[in-house]
């Protein structure tokens, strides 16, 4: 073949190679005569873009033909030779496979016609209200997007939030979405319309009205409603005959009636323990559980906070000191100085022989070590007049209350560190004996019509009453002791089957109305959205019993509100109160109460009673009473101290089981990180019997075991009907909260029951992990945190190589483990936040919960730590368990400078921000799970199958839709939050500035408590986090692997007593 | 074949012992071997065995679509350990393909004869157990649709895989050493398909042997280029002996988990891959003389000096548990020492010390010329130096996983109906190609054993 001569270049066009450079216009000096010229010779209008366009210029017009000159060879245009062809279609054919996903279909979005005032699409509203809890209500702000309640965040003007939240009011978003609520009314199970209902009410109203409410009875729990209390005075009042009974059962009538011991009258005791310097807690869980709680942990955390610009050694001179004496290891306990295991009969005895002490009278005697413990916690209180604080357990006795208020009288507490009221409950009145009136009244046929509001009474209601006996077919009357049962709930439970009718009760989230925070103050609830299904609230419902049956509950609120505040221009009154979400003014005053009290008054103790177990009634961390069963995030929330999910079980002290000869086994699926086999023990008390999985709790008192109420539900929907076993079935009235019983009552069936354990390992195994101090090993080495491992900043093998310098933002995470008690409130808010989906226990046995912060439980004193000799067999720690110390570790992902999970990653799923983040690429990971593997901190979380449900729309609904929701085969982590990150970062560019130091407030830390976990940038010297991060007991965990983590903690520091050996 | 050569299987067997039996001729040995393919008949025995290896093939593909249909939740996997059944499975099955080409490449340049009546099945066993590895990369991954994403094609978003993870190294590894293994086994084949095509007994067979030969006809300068493409791909192949493993323990040995990350994984990998490798050849060798009567090429020669590879091999795997041992101790790591402790003393602890056993303390026996001669013996150990290999994949990869940096998150592996169904059917899938091999290709070179035959009369002639 002959060579050929290389054709010219006939295009008039420049040669790609050659001019290119040229092609760019600005390097080109612009003709500006030639433009002249040009533009003399046109006639007529000329339209032209460009002065270059209008010039002509040939380099110019090649670069409008071809978009992208740099990338298109000028091959492309030539005529194509037949093996370049070829080469082409080859190509594209072998790629074409590859391009894989085609278009999706297109689908058009009708946009508002007139978009609601204040919503920009995208972005969330926050609304006020307030979620109704017990003798408390909590001040929410609510996300809501596009009219979608999303998520729950503390409203920081609402005395018992304070910005705050609790697992309960994190989690109460889900209970609005569950998809098992009861969506209607319904007369004996039939579908029934609301005014087929109503007809029914107003019939029956008009009855009572002749006949004065004559067998007409109400039960409810316990109310703080305004609106609600007025509404049923209002037809107490209508009906003289009507009775109002009252049953919460999961809250103890020692504390109402411990107050009328004392003071004579019921009174709502506020605590200050912020005040405080010295606390004992008498069996009181008071910083997680009972009215105040969120605002309670607060306040006592600001006094934990170590200050370290003091003088060396007066660093933590302001730090409180917990005492705390309980049967069972409560968060309270578990984060105390100082906690001392004693049965719950004891605990009464304790606190007479503590107010003896005081010169109370009455007189106690006691073991010569709790005597000893005792006498210097009582020279403890004495140190510190007027600033200690002694509180009593809602468990507890009225006994040990009315003892409690003497010894903080005789302490000259009330004023600094605890303050009376009114009582926040509506009509306070003894549970106990209420609901045995209404059970009494109804065996002597005094009750033809029973209108139930909640509380769900035959599941709840004690074992000897036979609740349901009074709501079934009598065989020997031949009728129904009662005529008409109506009942108000939000799920078609076990109550609801044996009522005539049933309405479906609205959430907190749908409807109006109003409740008293714990010191009284009142905060109106707002509704976030309509109804999701036919629900009705309990204001309608009741209204339907009075004139005005149509009363809306918007109306009934205004209506009181406006009556209560006549004198005000009521239209801003009210949008002001929605806005800040309590109504201004309504915080009860103090008021002097005197003691009309000696503990020399008590009866003597009853020394009998006590028997070699004592069984404890205790509502259950997660799903408090039972009312939260069918909630699957508080179902899957590992309880603060067992870590257990999913179940309850009976709680055994290590030598109790030792004795009745109980053990758990590791079995190999889940294995400490998800399943536990536990022995399964028959458990026959007060004439009742029941099954039960044994779980041994160090620290628990001796003899004593715990049954957490609120599982075994029968009828409570998809996630919590037959889950663990139901401890009301052995609870009876005698026995409400402490059962004494011989051992015998429990017999092993010799079976295994397995159970759902997140966290079964508790030693740290000499790590550096969990770093802790007392008050004075810290003052002596303020740097007792730091590792000698830690290797030095920029000790690369790679020299030269520059540091990422992270120029504008550095984000990073300090948790003060000081702060932390374990409540879990974070990983509730990360769950809601970041759409996390709940496997089930299952797969929670299998080590595959999605959590993406989870809160570490390590005991320490646990004797063979230090010799190294373990192989992670609990079982070799057992003499150490009586009463170890606890610590609480929240674990995010720890966002490290030298992630390790990113280096592995194949596909580069998992990737490094600017700002130091470590991203995860949901779409870009193939789930080889590597980088898991290689996190030492195991914080990753992997779709091990398709957890997200995709189908229920419900849960559509409730999605944040910041966050992507996760396909299976993907790995997960937690992100920073990186959604408000990016809000905050948005809204600081708009204006040209820096994001603001507190403008980002990740979910976990929005809902601290303790507010333990602070956020921000560490570039900022000024930053809270800067400032933390700089103190002297910052640390990472396990330094020495130089993954150089964001996310640090402040090591704990516990203030014992010097003079109390911690036996 | 002089009077004065000792019997086959005679006790004196020296490096001069005949590696083929004697008496035969190009006719016998070609009659011999191609007959096996050509002309007979499906005995029961195969039919059997064959359906049973089918059967779990079909357990096998079952296993992966339910897999694919719900994700890997539905093996035993779990977080802390992100890799089961799977992985062990992998870097088994990838080791077990590693005596093939150490056979066929390393031996051929060492111009070791011996390798030629077990070159060819040792070749397609390592084509079969690659097949069975590469199942596992890809299923292995949670979203096993993405899985292309691992391989370095132009993306319309300009994305490439990571450099960084061992996994992509694995990608190209193991891929490169397919590829080898396929083209050197085939090139191997074709003057032996050439044959069959000559030999062929129906129209069918003629065609597509004819077609696979690729017109070979045997002249000088084909065997010229034969030659020459054989040797060059020797060498191509033999550095792929030793990089696959190493590439494969790095896996392990990049990340920090204590229990991976140890310097001692790749020599310590690449001589446990052929200590399995060969462990597998004579697993399959042993019971395919016998059944094909294929004694006098598949000689005791052969097995013996199989056997003292895998005591060779067998001893440096023992130098490097140990060492990793030593190691763990005398760097005073508190995380591998932890971990050295739950290897003796944890709830694991009976698959180390079963892995030992198998892998340490049973092979000792080889020393033993009586063991090493007594077949039925040896077939035994065989398998207990697979299982014993398997074992040592599952310390490495799960029980590392079990216990590694925070506490709290400890947890344990126990493999499924799934897992197990996967590996079962991964073995029987092999076992089923092997089955398909030998009834369709020639299991022993024809063509190297009439090289042989003209050697070993060339010998006995002088």
């Amino acid at each position: 073949m002959n060579e050929q001569p290389q054709p010219e270049h006939k295009d008039d066009r420049p040669a790609i190679d050659v001019h290119l450079g040229d092609l760019s216009f600005p390097e080109r000096p612009l003709d500006l005569a030639a433009v002249r010229a040009k533009l003399q010779s046109k006639t007529g209008k000329q339209y032209w873009r460009t002065l270059e366009e209008l010039a002509e210029d040939p380099a110019f017009e090649e670069l409008l033909h071809r978009e992208f000159p740099r990338q298109a060879p000028s091959e492309w245009d030539d005529s194509v030779d037949r093996r370049d062809f070829l080469k082409l279609m080859a190509a594209s054919l072998a790629l074409a496979g590859l391009s894989g996903c085609g278009r999706e279909p297109e689908q058009y979005l009708v946009p508002y016609v007139k978009q609601p005032d204040g919503m920009v699409p995208g972005k969330p509203l926050f609304f006020a209200t307030a979620m109704p809890f017990g003798a408390d209500s909590i001040g929410l702000l609510v996300e809501s997007h596009e009219g979608r309640p999303t998520k729950i965040e503390g409203n920081p003007d609402h005395p018992s939030s304070l910005g705050a939240t609790n697992v309960f009011a994190q989690a109460s978003i889900l209970d609005l979405y569950d998809p098992d609520r009861a969506q209607t009314v319904t007369k004996a199970g039939e579908i029934q319309t609301w005014s087929q209902f109503l007809d029914v009410a107003q019939a029956l109203a008009a009855t009572f009205r002749s006949t004065r409410g004559e067998g007409l009875r109400f039960l409810t729990g316990i109310i703080n409603s305004p609106v609600l209390t007025a509404q049923l005075e209002s037809i107490l009042t209508r009906y003289p005959l009507a009775k109002w009974h009252q049953w919460e059962p999961a809250v103890g009538d020692g504390t109402r009636e411990g107050a009328k011991l004392a003071f004579g009258r019921y009174v709502n005791t506020v605590y200050r323990p912020e005040n405080a310097d010295v606390i004992l807690s008498l069996d009181s869980d008071f910083l997680v559980s009972g009215p105040g709680n969120v605002r309670y942990m607060r306040e006592f955390y600001r006094r934990r906070k170590l200050n370290e610009s003091a003088q060396a050694d007066r660093v933590g001179s302001e730090m409180s000191r917990l005492y705390v004496v309980e049967p069972t290891p409560s968060v309270t306990g578990s984060s105390a100085d100082h906690r001392l295991p004693l049965r719950y009969a004891e605990i009464a005895r304790f606190a007479r022989a503590l107010a003896a002490k005081f010169g109370l009278g009455g007189s106690g005697k006691l073991d010569p070590n709790i005597e000893k413990w005792l006498d210097t916690v009582v020279k403890d209180l004495k140190k510190h007049p007027r600033r200690t604080l002694v509180v009593a357990g809602e468990q507890q006795p009225a006994e040990v209350h009315a003892l409690a208020h003497a010894i903080n009288a005789s302490l000259g507490n009330v004023g600094t560190t605890l303050y009376y009221t009114e009582p926040v409950e509506a009509h306070p009145v003894n549970h106990l004996e209420s609901l045995r009136e209404l059970c009494a009244d109804t065996e002597n046929g005094k009750v033809s019509t029973l209108i139930i509001v909640g509380v769900n009474p035959v599941y709840t209601a004690p074992h000897d009453f036979d609740f349901a006996g009074k709501l079934r077919f009598d065989e020997k009357l031949g009728k129904k002791k009662i005529e008409t049962v109506i009942y108000i709930s939000p799920h078609f439970d076990e109550t609801a089957q044996y009522c005539d009718w049933h309405v479906a009760e609205s959430h907190y989230l749908e409807t109006w109305g109003d409740a008293r925070a714990f010191d009284g103050t009142v905060s109106v609830v707002q509704p976030l959205i309509a109804p999701l299904y036919k629900t009705h609230s309990v204001h309608e419902t009741l209204a339907a019993f009075t004139d005005e049956p149509g009363l809306s509950d918007y109306d009934a609120v205004r209506d009181r509100l406006q009556a209560e505040n006549p004198a005000v221009d009521f239209e801003k009154f009210w949008r002001k109160t929605l806005n800040d979400g309590v109504v201004a003014g309504t915080t009860f005053p103090p008021i002097n109460v005197s003691l009309k009290f000696t503990p020399a008054s008590l009866p003597p103790v009853n020394e009998s009673s006590a028997g070699e177990l004592e069984f404890l009634f205790r509502p259950d961390p997660s799903i408090y009473d039972g009312r939260f069963a069918n909630n699957g995030w508080l179902q899957e929330l590992p309880k603060p101290v067992t870590k257990l999910t999913w179940d309850n079980a009976a709680l055994v002290s290590p030598k109790t089981a030792q004795k009745l000869d109980l053990t758990h086994t590791i079995p190999s699926r889940g294995g400490e990180h998800g399943q536990v086999l536990s022995d399964v023990i028959d458990i026959a008390l007060s004439g009742s019997k029941v099954t039960a999985a044994a779980w041994i709790l160090p620290g628990q008192a001796e003899g004593v075991v715990v049954l957490p109420l609120g599982y075994g539900r029968k009828k409570a929907g998809y996630a919590g009907t037959n889950k663990g076993f139901n401890a009301y079935v052995v609870r009876t009235s005698n026995t409400l909260w402490a059962a004494p019983a011989p051992a015998g009552v429990i017999r092993k069936t010799g079976n295994g029951y397995p159970m759902a354990c997140t966290q079964y390992h508790f030693n740290m195994e000499s790590r550096h992990i969990m770093m802790t101090a007392t008050l004075e090993e810290y003052r002596k080495n303020p740097n007792f945190a730091k590792s000698e491992e830690t290797p030095p900043e920029n000790d690369s093998l790679y020299k030269g190589e520059a540091e990422f310098p992270y120029k504008r933002d550095k984000w990073a995470m300090s948790i003060d483990l000081n702060s932390c008690n374990g409540c879990n409130a974070c990983i509730i808010a990360c769950q809601a936040e970041n759409n996390i989906a709940v496997v089930g226990k299952d797969q929670v046995m299998r080590a595959r919960e999605m959590h993406w912060i989870r809160v570490d439980r390590y005991y320490t004193n646990t004797a063979s730590s230090a010799t190294g000799q373990s192989t992670g067999d609990p079982s070799e720690y057992q003499p150490a368990l009586e009463n170890p110390e606890t610590f609480f570790q929240p674990v995010p992902c720890q966002q490290c400078e030298n992630a390790p999970c990113e280096e592995v990653c194949p596909v580069g799923a998992t990737v490094h921000s600017a700002e130091g983040l470590n991203d995860m690429v949901y779409q870009r990971c193939v789930g080889t799970r590597y980088c898991s593997n290689n996190c030492p901190y195991k914080v990753r979380r992997f779709n091990f199958l398709r957890f997200q449900d995709w189908e229920t729309p419900q849960f559509k609904l409730m999605r944040n839709p910041e966050v992507t929701v996760r396909s299976r085969g993907v790995m997960e982590k937690c992100t920073y939050c990186v959604q408000r990150i990016d809000r905050a970062r948005i809204e600081a560019d708009k204006k040209n500035q820096p994001v603001a130091d507190g403008a980002i407030v990740t979910a976990c830390a929005q809902a601290c408590p303790a507010q333990a976990i602070v956020f921000g940038n560490a570039n900022d010297p000024n930053s809270r986090v800067a400032k933390l991060r700089a103190q002297q007991r910052n640390y990472q965990i396990m330094p020495e692997l130089n993954t150089r983590a964001r996310t640090t903690y402040l090591a704990a520091v516990r203030n014992p007593n010097s003079e109390l050996d911690n036996a | 074949m002089s009077a004065g050569q000792p019997p086959i299987d005679s006790p004196q067997i020296s490096r001069l012992t005949p590696v083929l039996g004697p008496g035969h001729t190009f006719r016998s040995v070609t009659d011999k071997i191609s007959s096996i393919v050509l002309t007979r008949p499906i005995s029961y025995g195969w039919f059997v065995g064959f359906a049973i290896t089918f059967g779990f093939t079909a357990m096998m593909t079952i296993a992966i679509a339910w897999l694919f249909t719900k994700g890997v939740g539905i093996w035993g996997i779990d977080i802390p350990v992100g890799w089961g059944f799977a992985i062990v499975n992998f870097v088994w099955w990838i080791g077990i393909g590693h005596a093939g080409t150490l056979i066929s490449a390393i031996l051929y340049l060492l111009n070791q004869k011996w390798r030629t009546s077990i070159n060819r099945f040792a070749e397609a066993m390592t084509l079969f157990a690659v097949a069975c590895a590469g199942i596992f990369p890809l299923i292995h991954t949670g979203r096993p649709w993405m899985a292309f994403y691992l391989f370095p094609y132009p993306a319309t978003m300009g994305l490439w895989p990571q450099f960084r993870s061992p996994l992509i190294w694995d990608v190209f590894a193991v891929s490169t050493y397919g590829t080898v293994s396929l083209i050197f086994w085939f090139v191997g084949l074709i003057p032996d398909l050439a044959t069959l095509r000559d030999r062929a007994t129906t129209k069918a067979k003629q065609i597509i042997y004819g077609m696979l030969a690729m017109g070979w006809r045997g002249s000088v300068r084909h065997w010229h280029r034969y030659q020459s493409a054989y040797l060059l791909l020797a060498g191509l192949a033999t550095p792929l002996v030793v990089s696959v493993h190493t590439v494969v323990s790095f896996d392990f040995a990049i990340a920090i988990v204590p229990g991976w990350h140890t310097t001692i994984f790749p020599p310590y990998f690449v001589a446990g891959a052929i200590y399995s490798g060969f462990a597998m050849v004579l697993s399959i060798a042993i019971p395919l003389r016998k059944a094909y009567g294929l004694e006098d090429y598949i000689t005791m020669r052969h097995l013996d000096n199989m056997a003292k590879v895998m005591l060779a091999t067998g001893e440096i795997v023992a130098y490097g548990y140990f060492f990793e041992f030593f190691m763990s101790q005398y760097s005073g790591d508190k995380f591998d020492m932890y971990l050295f402790r739950m290897l003796f003393h944890g709830p694991y602890a009976h698959f180390y010390y079963a892995l030992i056993l198998c892998n340490v303390l049973l092979p000792q026996l080889l020393w033993s010329y009586k063991i090493r001669h007594n077949v039925p013996i040896l077939f035994l150990m065989s398998l207990v130096i697979n299982i014993g290999m398997w074992l040592e994949r599952f310390v490495i990869v799960v029980i590392s996983l079990t216990r590694d940096f925070t506490p709290s998150a400890w947890g344990r592996y126990q493999a499924t109906f799934w897992d197990w169904a996967t590996l079962l059917g991964t073995i029987g899938f092999f076992i089923m190609l092997v089955f398909l091999f030998v009834r369709v290709l020639p299991a022993i070179s024809i063509t190297e054993m009439r090289e042989l035959v003209a050697e070993t009369s060339e010998a006995a002639a002088d």
